[in-house]
């Protein structure tokens, strides 16, 4: 049996007197479709920086793929390749799609401190950019200004630019977020069709999103997990219904 | 497929490498000033200094242009660097060359090592730490008179042929020749740096710097070395002033030598690397005819010339201008 992709152990964060994660033992598995759902203020946002290394945990252990990467930096952890997408798209507006993707290929490829040659230059880096503008339907766009580009191209970039990054573990945070219905079936195509040497963790509030994508949903209120089960386990499941579905029901 | 994909490899190599193509303008440009070293001869002391504030702008640059970081004590490390030229050729070698590699090293290890202090911090907290760096300079120069010459700057300075075979002349020809020299090779490497992956990565920083870390980007190792590169320019600045002068004054280290090229970047425009030339450019040329126009206030032109470009925006001015031309040329048909 092989370690599973992210587990945490016992994780906590303290701000202050606020518990913002409170003894969170979680485990994604090789592979996995896991959806981390809660109500706003249940500490889901702490639990991805605590996970991508911007918080400090007060207490517990992070591994990836077996390996402690509990002090590692932000940027180790993305060698790793734990990485993230944002909810706010955050791209480099002034570049165009085909640099960023670039400078994210190059830097996980060890080339991205290449000072002396002209970028461009490298045959493998060109050819990860051209797949990856393939899978993500940008191919048409790379030579466009990022801040210009329609929304649902530049949210499709903003999982491209993590993907490019070779991860191991894809944290996806509310992908669909903004994303016009009419652009919003592409998105969706896009993320389901991402490979399964990929695990990914969908943090969202989406619940269509959430049941036709994950096989797996761990339900995180006050900072706590409340439980972890597959979708019909957790649809059913009478305490998620009060605290989370009842909740958002209500609006 | 694998025909579409590598189409589109094939396109996007097209596109990175045409960051790193020269242009004809430019190469028409740097002909030019060449060619100013035959055609202009009687301007020669002020083309010296265009080469090297121009140098200098490129320098701070590299910083503002290409990786965000602003600046108002760039002066700090053109400062020292004429110090340390001037110095070294006092006291140990008269080679301009040698004074020359050894500022701009010197410069590299001190930007290298104050850039943790400039990193930390915002934009604001990033002003006021160049700017106390330099002040600290400029300061330390003035108190060790012993060794700098305090107020009467420092004096002395002898430089032998560059080569050992181009002497220093009066009328600055020589001088102009090294500078632009030494300018236009620096320039290449810069170009070359700014195209590069590692110029890319600094470009992301720049924009977001946020998710230039959650790519992986070691973002403040790679503002340090861009700061040591940028310090080692300004440093080579501030060595072809010392040697070109054979003096070194503590002006050099003043707040208005950072400020200045503050004001020829915007001038020219940022990160582009040529903004700071032109900038260069149009500052002195500016000061030169304003100032025999009417001595006292050249200051006030250049602050009213300021405020238009940063209310107006470069590129207005520039649609606007150009507008103007072509209705006067349709008038005068």
């Amino acid at each position: 049996m092989s370690a599973p992709a992210l587990e945490t152990r016992g994780l906590m964060k303290r701000f202050g007197g606020i518990v913002a994660t409170n003894d969170v033992s979680f485990r994604l598995a090789q592979g996995e479709r896991h959806a981390l759902i809660g109500p706003n203020g249940a500490g889901k946002t702490t639990f991805v920086n605590l996970l991508t290394g911007v918080h400090a945990p007060s207490a517990g252990q992070i591994f990836l793929e077996g390996q402690e990467i509990t002090n590692l930096s932000a940027e180790r952890r993305v060698k790793r390749g734990l990485v993230r997408t944002f909810q706010i798209n955050q791209l480099f507006g002034a570049m165009t799609p085909l640099e960023t993707l670039g400078v994210a290929v190059s830097e996980v490829g060890g080339s991205g401190a290449d000072w002396w040659r002209v970028a461009g230059s490298k045959a493998r880096v060109l050819d990860d950019i051209a797949e990856i503008a393939a899978r993500f339907g940008l191919a048409d766009v790379l030579e466009a200004r990022t801040a210009t580009l329609p929304y649902g191209k530049q949210r499709l970039l903003e999982i491209a630019v993590a993907f490019a990054c070779r991860p191991r573990v894809l944290l996806l945070d509310e992908p669909a977020a903004g994303v016009p219905e009419a652009e919003r079936q592409e998105l969706l195509a896009t993320v389901c069709a991402l490979p399964r040497d990929v695990s990914i963790l969908l943090i969202e509030h989406d619940m269509d999103l959430v049941f036709s994508f994950a096989e797996k949903i761990s339900v995180l209120v006050d900072g706590a997990l409340l439980t972890q089960g597959t979708v019909a386990e957790i649809s059913r499941d009478p305490r998620v219904r009060a605290v989370y579905l009842g909740e958002s029901a209500d609006g | 497929m694998a025909k579409f994909a590598d189409s589109v490899a094939d396109r996007a190599a097209a596109s990175l490498l045409k960051r790193g193509r020269w242009r004809p303008a430019e190469i028409l440009f740097w002909l030019v000033a060449f060619g100013a070293v035959y055609a202009l001869p009687g301007h020669h002391l002020i083309l010296n200094e265009i080469a090297i504030i121009g140098l200098f702008a490129v320098s701070l640059d590299l910083i503002l242009g290409f990786a965000g970081i602003a600046s108002l004590g760039h002066a700090a490390f053109f400062g020292v660097g004429a110090y340390a030229a001037g110095l070294l050729a006092i006291h140990v070698t008269a080679d301009p060359v040698l004074g020359l590699v050894f500022a701009t090293l010197l410069m590299a290890v001190v930007g290298y090592v104050s850039s943790f202090l400039v990193l930390r911090g915002a934009d604001l907290t990033r002003l006021m730490v160049t700017l106390g760096v330099a002040l600290v300079f400029g300061e330390i120069a003035n108190k060790n008179g012993w060794l700098t010459g305090g107020a009467d700057g420092l004096q002395g300075i002898f430089m032998a042929p560059v080569f050992g075979v181009f002497e220093f002349d009066l009328f600055g020809r020589t001088a102009f020749a090294y500078s632009l020299v030494v300018t236009f090779l620096l320039f290449v490497v810069a170009r070359r740096i700014v195209a590069s992956p590692f110029g890319l990565s600094l470009l992301a920083i720049r924009d977001n710097p946020l998710r230039a870390r959650a790519i992986g980007i070691p973002v403040n190792a790679r503002l340090s070395a861009i700061y040591a590169i940028a310090a080692a320019y300004a440093g080579a600045a501030g060595a072809l002033l010392a040697q070109s002068a054979q003096f070194v004054s503590i002006d050099v280290l003043a707040f208005h030598r950072s400020a200045d090229v503050l004001l020829m970047l915007v001038i020219g425009g940022t990160g582009y690397l040529y903004g700071g030339i032109v900038g260069a450019i149009v500052f002195k040329v500016l000061q030169e005819v304003i100032s025999d126009w009417t001595p006292q206030y050249w200051t006030f032109w250049v602050g009213a010339l300021l405020v238009v470009l940063v209310l107006v925006g470069r590129d207005r001015v520039g649609a606007r201008v150009s507008q103007l031309w072509a209705r006067l040329g349709r008038g005068t048909r």
